[in-house]
């Protein structure tokens, strides 16, 4: 079963339906008991950092994520979500992050649209199961105005051009984010959210 | 980088027809679901429903809408044509798209922007502005736009370049100009409309209007410096698809998402 973790940031049906059209059972869960039963897990979330961090705190779940990840059970962060697997962000204030991926987010330069919103390619810098049969230079469908700096390069999956590069897939082993939408993005978006259920 | 748009716009009335869709032998040729999976399979980067429905039951006939929409099209979708209340905006989000766009609301209750913005992101605010052509009393010469209301019939007095920073500053996170002058013509876009708009306000503008072929997208995506270009009739009735505008664009240094074949069996 995949858990999708509703923590009050923003919309989780259409990641469900979307799991749902490539074959996968996706169930929308919002207690620890419900991460810790989950062979897979997706933190999903649009919003603030600092706000993101506080409901995961009071809804004591931050324990059960980083104990899925550390186990090994195969998680996606996506957009938000993906931002939260970092140590910090400097979002309106510091905030601590869940830490499991070394680096920051920022804001980007002056100079660029923000929000960043709609489709813009990634380039693939390693082989993952995640992104099993996705071609290089993809487009996806992107809504943000922070991205991730990654402090370790073998983290950065894949990399997006928006005035700087960013991590727009970051990870490592079983545990990744993206930062753009994949139940938005089409065919390229299903094929991430299929290789989750099935292969990573 | 960022890919322009190009977003095909269905007119929908009962949650079940597409106005505007060239009747066949295929019984399924007007329903909204069908033609929207049609569009997502031939590239669309995002699509439009605009709801025409004109009864008690609109809120409960767009839910459904979009629903049916979250369930089988996977791309961005953005729902308009009758947005008045934050309850209605609230309906189009949690459904799954992502985007309200308001239009006539906006000038009678310009707290409903804000509150969306405030309560969804302003991404997911469209401001819609249908805009019709004046001569300018102060300068002879140059020409402005005057917004209107009510699908054309209503003249608010107001200038279309002041109304659209207003938008954006009460939260509006994209704008779809539609000319009213071009609607209809297939003559091409306003591009001067666009280009203006654009050069005043720092969200992604919508050209829409006046669509007749790949020629007047490239025209409004580069000189008139919009972001994305919509268009219903060309597409509705094949007169072209969206592989070939996106290839005529493609072919001209405008950055289009191309069509990719992707095995997801």
């Amino acid at each position: 079963m995949i858990a999708v973790v509703n923590y009050g940031m923003g919309n989780l049906r259409s990641v469900q339906k979307a799991f749902e059209h490539v074959g996968a059972k996706a169930v929308i869960v919002d207690r620890p008991e419900d991460i810790d039963a989950a062979d897979r897990v997706v933190l999903p979330g649009v919003g603030a950092f600092g706000d993101a961090m506080n409901n995961l705190k009071t809804e004591g779940l931050i324990a059960p994520i980083v104990r899925a990840i550390s186990e090994g059970r195969p998680f996606l962060g996506i957009c938000l979500g993906l931002q939260l697997m970092f140590a910090e962000s400097e979002e309106m204030g510091q905030h601590r992050g869940l830490d499991i991926l070394p680096g920051k987010v920022k804001r980007f330069p002056e100079g660029q649209r923000v929000p960043q919103i709609g489709w813009n390619e990634v380039r693939i810098q390693r082989e993952t199961a995640l992104l099993d049969g996705v071609p290089d230079r993809s487009y996806f469908y992107f809504v943000h105005s922070f991205f991730v700096a990654s402090e370790r390069d073998e983290d950065v999956v894949g990399v997006t051009d928006y005035g700087i590069d960013y991590a727009s897939i970051a990870g490592n082993d079983r545990a990744f984010g993206v930062q753009f939408h994949p139940e938005k993005s089409q065919d390229a978006g299903l094929k991430i959210l299929k290789n989750f259920a099935e292969k990573v | 980088m960022l890919a322009r748009r190009i977003i095909p716009c269905l007119d929908v009335k009962n949650g079940r027809n597409v106005r505007g869709v060239k009747f066949s032998a295929d019984k399924d040729a007007g329903d909204p679901i069908e033609l929207a999976k049609r569009y997502d399979a031939e590239g669309a980067d995002e699509l439009v429903f605009y709801d025409i429905t004109a009864s008690a039951e609109k809120r409960d006939i767009v839910a459904e809408l979009v629903r049916r929409v979250s369930e089988e099209v996977f791309i961005p979708f953005t729902v308009g044509g009758g947005v008045r209340t934050y309850y209605d905006i609230r309906t189009i989000i949690e459904g799954g798209a992502e985007k309200a766009s308001i239009n006539s609301a906006a000038i009678h209750t310009p707290e409903i922007i804000t509150q969306g913005a405030e309560s969804f992101g302003s991404q997911a605010i469209v401001g819609s502005i249908d805009a019709i052509r004046r001569s300018n009393p102060d300068q002879i010469e140059d020409v402005c736009w005057e917004v209107v209301i009510n699908g054309g019939r209503t003249y608010t007095g107001r200038d279309a370049l002041e109304w659209a920073e207003e938008l954006v500053d009460l939260g509006a996170g994209e704008l779809v100009l539609n000319s009213i002058d071009a609607d209809g013509t297939k003559d091409g876009y306003d591009i001067e409309l666009n280009r203006m708009v654009a050069e005043r306000v720092d969200v992604p503008i919508v050209a829409s209007g006046g669509a007749g072929g790949p020629e007047d997208m490239y025209a409004v995506l580069s000189e008139g410096k919009a972001s994305a270009a919509l268009a219903a009739s060309i597409f509705h009735y094949s007169q072209y698809s969206i592989v070939e505008v996106k290839t005529y664009l493609a072919e001209r240094g405008v950055p289009v998402r191309p069509k990719i074949e992707i095995d997801l069996t």
